[in-house]
């Protein structure tokens, strides 16, 4: 934490802005009042319901979709590391692993074998991506995505289908390159417990930002309680699990405490 | 001792599947081929047009091509259903296209020769032109490889990596328009979307990358143009069609032996 501050501190300059977003697709709104800064070396985490605009939003951050009103302002010469949260490759179009990690930059044979094995699939270079299974295939997306040294991960629902040490492999690699290489990421999930644990700060979106901040501010809104209520119950319970605070709780009272520690929260 | 009609026939052949060779890929990879015949068939109006004015005959169809090419991917992104859309405007255009040549009135033409081309009758300012299109379509689609190919695979990959699909697209789409008036002469209208087609698809079964693909494809529609040319010589039937059954012939047979030889592969 203290040195993703520092490396906040570092640059006042966002690598990333979303100012008044609007975006309308079809004739419905998808998208409304999106203010969104992204700094160097923060992990920016956006909740919401399915359909509630969240990857519209990332593919209008990357300059997929042209916003209805407001603008996007990406800082000179950034690069992104993007994974979709669905890629479909026609099965016509003969692609290895390595030649589509060589797309559109080339990378030496040696770089991609690391990123691999990195990865946990090592020696897959060869084979086509249609013949990767589902979790094989978002790990090669990830690794696609770190190959180039990006500014800015994106990432949407990027840990689907991954089994538990491919789960950790993920979040240790969030982690990871944030601290090293100081960059952003800015990621969907569904994953509520693990979100409250990894990120910055939390979006919770729900076709405009609903609210947004420290996962534990967050985590006690009203607006994401509202969202995420009755659904998130046992996830919060998790995070908050404290066992030096009520080392004897039974369950009546347990449950009663918690309620009263979440009240004084939100005030 | 080869005649001189059959070196220029064989150069004009050679000329128009190379650079069927790469476009015919990314047709097959964005599943444009109906795309690749309407633009085609659009070309009989463009015929029309140019004799009617006596103009050059390959500025007319480039001229009515292109604006087919353009006026279909306007709709498309509209939200028309594409393979209907393609189907009404390939035939109505083809259609049009026939009853217009018959207003010409003045000039005894052979239908047949645009229809089904004529390589036996191509001149030496033909090859030049042939070859001017074919070069000019070979190097953009080199130039532009790279981006071209991530932009097939996922347009929001290309995004997020500060390529511009659209303008890929576009690239392709006065290709395939280039490619539609120098192929008129060598196979006609009806036959030019087989040349496109037929030899990417052959490549496929036997190509791992996508350069394989396109060489393998260029590789095969030479072949089918030599076949071709000598079939339609000892046979004495029409050279254009001649041409294209070589190229389906050289598919069934790489088909049959393909499947056993990638089995092996997979071993
Ligand atoms: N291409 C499109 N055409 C029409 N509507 C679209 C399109 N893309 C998105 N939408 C609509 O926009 C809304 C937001 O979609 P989006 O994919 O951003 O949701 P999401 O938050 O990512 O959902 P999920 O959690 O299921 O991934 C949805 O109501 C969807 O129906
Ligand atoms: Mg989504």
């Amino acid at each position: 934490m203290a040195m993703s501050a520092n490396i906040m501190n570092a640059s006042q300059q966002p690598l990333l802005r979303a100012q008044g977003l609007n975006i309308e697709i079809a004739g419905r709104h998808v998208l409304e009042q999106i203010d969104l800064d992204l700094m160097r070396g923060e992990i920016v985490t956006i909740v919401g319901p399915n359909g509630s605009g969240k990857s519209t939003l990332l593919r209008a951050l990357i300059g997929a979709i042209e916003p209805t009103s407001g603008h996007v302002r990406q800082a000179s010469g950034l690069r992104i590391g993007y994974v979709p949260q669905r890629l479909h490759i026609d099965p016509t179009l003969p692609l290895t692993v390595r030649r589509f990690f060589n797309l559109p930059g080339r990378h030496s044979r040696q770089a991609i074998d690391d990123a691999l094995a990195r990865a946990g699939i090592e020696g897959r270079g060869e084979t086509p991506m249609t013949g990767l299974s589902g979790g094989q295939f978002q790990r090669a997306l990830m690794a696609r995505a770190l190959l180039d040294n990006p500014d800015v991960l994106m990432l949407d629902e990027a840990s689907q289908g991954l089994d538990q040490t491919g789960t950790a492999d993920f979040y240790r690699q969030i982690e990871e390159v944030r601290n090293t290489v100081g960059c952003a990421v800015l990621m969907v999930s569904h994953d509520l417990h693990v979100v409250m644990r990894a990120a910055d700060r939390v979006i919770c979106l729900n076709h405009h930002i609903c609210c947004q901040g420290l996962p534990e501010a967050v985590s006690a809104a009203p607006e994401y309680r509202a969202l995420f209520g009755s659904v998130d119950e046992e996830a919060l319970a998790l995070f908050r699990h404290d066992p030096h605070h009520h080392p004897h709780g039974g369950h009546e009272h347990h449950g009663a405490e918690f309620h009263q520690t979440e009240h004084d929260d939100a005030q | 001792m080869l005649n001189d009609f059959m070196i220029r026939a064989l150069f004009a052949g050679l000329g128009v599947v190379l650079a069927a060779a790469p476009l015919g890929c990314f047709v097959v990879w964005r599943r444009m081929a109906f795309f690749g015949a309407a633009t085609a068939h659009a070309a009989v109006l463009g015929v029309a047009l140019s004799l009617a004015m006596s103009i050059s005959v390959f500025v007319g169809v480039l001229a009515i091509s292109l604006l087919m090419a353009i006026m279909v991917t306007l709709l498309s992104n509209r939200g028309y259903a594409m393979d209907t859309l393609l189907g009404v405007m390939a035939h109505a255009s083809l259609a049009f296209g026939l009853v217009a040549v018959s207003f010409v009135t003045d000039v005894r033409i052979d239908l047949m020769a645009y229809l089904f081309g004529d390589i036996l009758a191509v001149g030496r300012s033909d090859l030049a032109i042939i070859w001017g299109g074919a070069g000019l379509v070979l190097l953009l689609t080199m130039w532009r490889w790279q981006a071209l190919l991530l932009s097939t695979v996922s347009e929001d990959l290309a995004y997020a990596q500060g390529v511009n699909p659209q303008r890929e697209a576009l690239i392709l789409t006065l290709s395939l328009a280039i490619v539609v008036a120098v192929a008129i002469k060598v196979v006609g209208v009806l036959l030019i979307a087989a040349l496109l087609i037929i030899p990417a698809a052959a490549a496929r079964l036997i190509s791992r990358t996508p350069e394989r693909m396109a060489l393998g494809a260029a590789a095969i529609g030479a072949f089918s143009v030599a076949a071709g040319l000598w079939g339609s010589w000892h046979l004495d039937t029409p050279t254009g069609p001649t041409i294209v059954c070589a190229a389906a012939i050289l598919f069934a047979l790489l088909s049959v032996i393909a499947r056993p030889l990638s089995a092996r592969f997979a071993r």
